[in-house]
């Protein structure tokens, strides 16, 4: 408050007085006052406050009187409480529609707020857990040599692993995927809705099937558990997603575009690949993002065609391979408090991963936009 | 706005003369494919035209010549058809899935719906300047002008002095001289359409069709782009859709005049001619209420 008017002030008078010299008197008067942005104060942040408190001391009355012990019963009754109050008071000192529109305003930011709080605690308890093990040697070295009750060992097999599976599913995925879009949303061939039907119910898929799938029809056949064959699990699982996300990317390219390239006399692949993909370029990054943060996570179809180990496997082609998810299933099923610990961490450098993968791509598809878009 | 068309006159002596340009009709026509580069223009025979959309008539034996080196006006009420039948003249009627066509348009004596013509060559040799300014957004203002080369997959030898000669016919070198490698985006709304103008003028077309090419942009950038166009027609045949009937009384030599008579009823051409007597002296009391604003 004291800020925001003295602030202004101060800069007023130091620009008000040369031009105080040369204006007429009229102007002079109106230097006088400050000219400040006004402090809006509204009806609302009084009642929110009010409502607020009564909230928060209603629930903890009702929670003392009925001796709940739960924190989660607390918030739910303080939250039930708020915008009972908080819709009443409107009600009163306004209209039923301010008060609806309040009460459905408080709805959504709660909505909001629990979906992130939710996803923070997440993140910041997984952070918590994890970082007790996160030490160089775990990011440099395997399980192989390392006995149940031992301390030390790393998940450096899971890492390889996780980033050789995940090649491999994008390499596969993502350009039929894109390919699949185009052909959905820019041929809009006479098949697109038996495609699009297949692209649905595959996106529906458990995970454990297409993992299965390749289990019986490439392990199972003489090639054994190998890294490819969960990347091709995972491919499985990426294509829908990818596909619709990237269809969904496509839409939004103005059909002007399209037209114009037609116009010029452009073949419609010249006019695909040189103006509707370059242009929905960032979309297709982002859309490629979602499939990967899609497979990264999985674990049943790894465990069913990459079996697992616990020794550093390079070579994604021929034996088990570990990855971070089957690191931490595998790991958080041992009874060993220093096994349960070394999850958590994996854990913690799976969440890292994938963040780095994200920035990493985001960062790449930025700068292409600069080069093509920006100034010299 | 000042002094941005000088290299107009390079070329221009091909394109003055009725004469002159039938015997490069009779050229073309003998050679049929990318000779297009001397940018000499060309005539547009459009013979009952006729358009659907589904079981839709949309409009009706449609009979108008663009005269080669003039700019003809199409106008007429929203909705009679104008915009169809100018994308009917370099197939991108066709593009519209339930769309039909019947009749004939005639590019120096060639159907251009004939197996003779394939769509791509017709759209290269017949370009189109769309109402919206849509410069690619992914290329540079430099590669926008070029892009309907590289989209055709023709390579061109000097593209910096095609895109400089693109960009000092459509009037705009003077203002993105030097920032050429720019986004296309970055550009005001009037340049934006005047880099489309550029962009379709680099693949040569003898023919250019232009959809209200001023609707989206303000009176100065429009004043720009009519001179442009009056600068261009004397290379280029050029067939413009206006709503605005100054504009129209401006810029063209030839007018046709569309109405759709009722609902239900496909659009019709009501009466074309010089402009001059289509504004002053119109033979159809349609035309005179129109043009003198009484309806529409």
């Amino acid at each position: 408050m004291t800020m925001l008017t003295e602030r202004p002030k101060g800069t007023e008078t130091e620009q008000g007085d040369p031009q105080n010299l040369a204006d007429s008197s009229s102007e002079a008067v109106a230097e006088q006052v400050p000219f400040r942005p006004r402090v809006l104060v509204s009806r609302d942040r009084k009642e929110l406050m009010l409502s607020l408190s009564a909230g928060l001391t209603g629930s903890a009355v009702m929670c003392l009187v009925f001796d709940w012990a739960h924190p989660l019963t607390y918030a739910i009754w303080a939250l039930l409480i708020f915008l009972t109050a908080s819709y009443l008071l409107a009600r009163d000192s306004q209209s039923p529609v301010v008060a609806a529109d309040r009460l459905v305003t408080t709805l959504v930011w709660t909505s909001g707020g629990i979906a992130v709080s939710a996803l923070a605690w997440m993140l910041v308890y997984v952070a918590v857990q994890g970082f007790k093990g996160l030490r160089l040697e775990f990011l440099t070295s395997d399980l192989s040599k390392v006995g149940p009750l031992d301390d030390g060992g790393g998940a450096l097999h899971a890492i390889i692993g996780t980033l050789e599976q995940m090649l491999i599913a994008s390499v596969i995925s993502i350009p039929i995927a894109i390919l699949t879009a185009v052909y959905l949303h820019e041929i809009k061939g006479r098949l697109s809705g038996i495609v699009r039907f297949v692209i649905d119910a595959m996106s529906g898929l458990p995970s454990i099937v297409a993992g299965l799938f390749i289990y019986t029809i490439w392990v199972l056949r003489g090639n054994g558990p190998s890294g490819l064959a969960a990347g091709l699990a995972l491919a499985i699982l990426m294509i829908p997603t990818v596909t619709r996300m990237a269809e969904e990317m496509l839409k939004t390219i103005d059909d002007g575009l399209r037209e114009s390239a037609l116009a010029l006399g452009a073949p419609q692949w010249r006019s695909v690949l040189q103006v509707v993909l370059p242009t929905a370029r960032s979309g297709l990054i982002t859309a490629s993002i979602l499939g990967v943060a899609r497979a990264v996570g999985e674990t049943a179809p790894v465990l069913l065609t990459a079996f697992g180990s616990s020794s550093v496997n390079l070579n994604p082609f021929v034996g088990p391979q570990s990855d971070l998810p089957l690191f931490i299933y595998q790991l958080l099923r041992q009874p060993n408090e220093n096994q349960i610990a070394r999850a958590w961490t994996g854990a913690l450098v799976l969440v890292l991963l994938v963040l780095v993968l994200f920035v990493l791509a985001r960062v790449i598809g930025e700068r292409g936009a600069r080069v093509r878009g920006g100034s010299r | 706005m000042t002094t941005m068309f000088p290299p107009s006159t390079a070329s221009e002596p091909d394109g003055n003369g009725g004469a002159e340009s039938g015997i490069t009709a009779v050229l073309s026509e003998a050679v049929p494919t990318v000779e297009a580069s001397a940018s000499t223009s060309s005539r547009l025979d459009a013979t009952d035209v006729t358009c659907w959309f589904g079981k839709r008539k949309v409009l009706e034996r449609c009979t108008l010549s663009m005269e080669p080196g003039q700019v003809t006006a199409l106008i007429g009420p929203s909705g009679c058809g104008k915009s169809t039948f100018l994308r009917a003249l370099n197939r991108m009627h066709e593009l519209v899935p339930s769309a039909a066509i019947a009749g004939e348009i005639a590019l120096d004596g060639v159907d251009i719906y004939s197996e003779a013509m394939s769509p791509t060559e017709v759209r290269s040799r017949i370009g189109m300047v769309f109402q919206k300014p849509n410069p690619f957004p992914a290329m540079s203002i430099a590669d926008n002008v070029l892009s309907g080369l590289s989209l055709s997959g023709i390579s061109n030898p000097d593209p910096d002095a095609l895109v400089e000669q693109c960009l000092r016919r459509a009037g705009l070198w003077a203002e993105v001289a030097d920032r050429l490698n720019e986004g296309g985006m970055s550009l005001s709304g009037g340049q934006q359409q005047r880099l489309c103008i550029a962009r379709a003028l680099a693949v040569h077309p003898d023919v250019l069709l232009m959809d209200e090419p001023c609707s989206a942009l303000d009176p100065i950038s429009t004043r720009v782009i009519e001179r442009t166009i009056r600068e261009l027609c004397e290379e280029i045949t050029i067939v413009i859709v206006t709503h605005n009937m100054q504009q129209a009384q401006r810029v063209s030599d030839n007018c046709a005049f569309f109405l759709v008579e009722s609902l239900r009823e496909p659009g019709r051409i009501v009466e074309a001619g010089p402009t001059e007597q289509i504004f002053s002296n119109p033979s159809d009391p349609r035309t005179y209420d129109y043009v003198t604003g009484q309806f529409g």
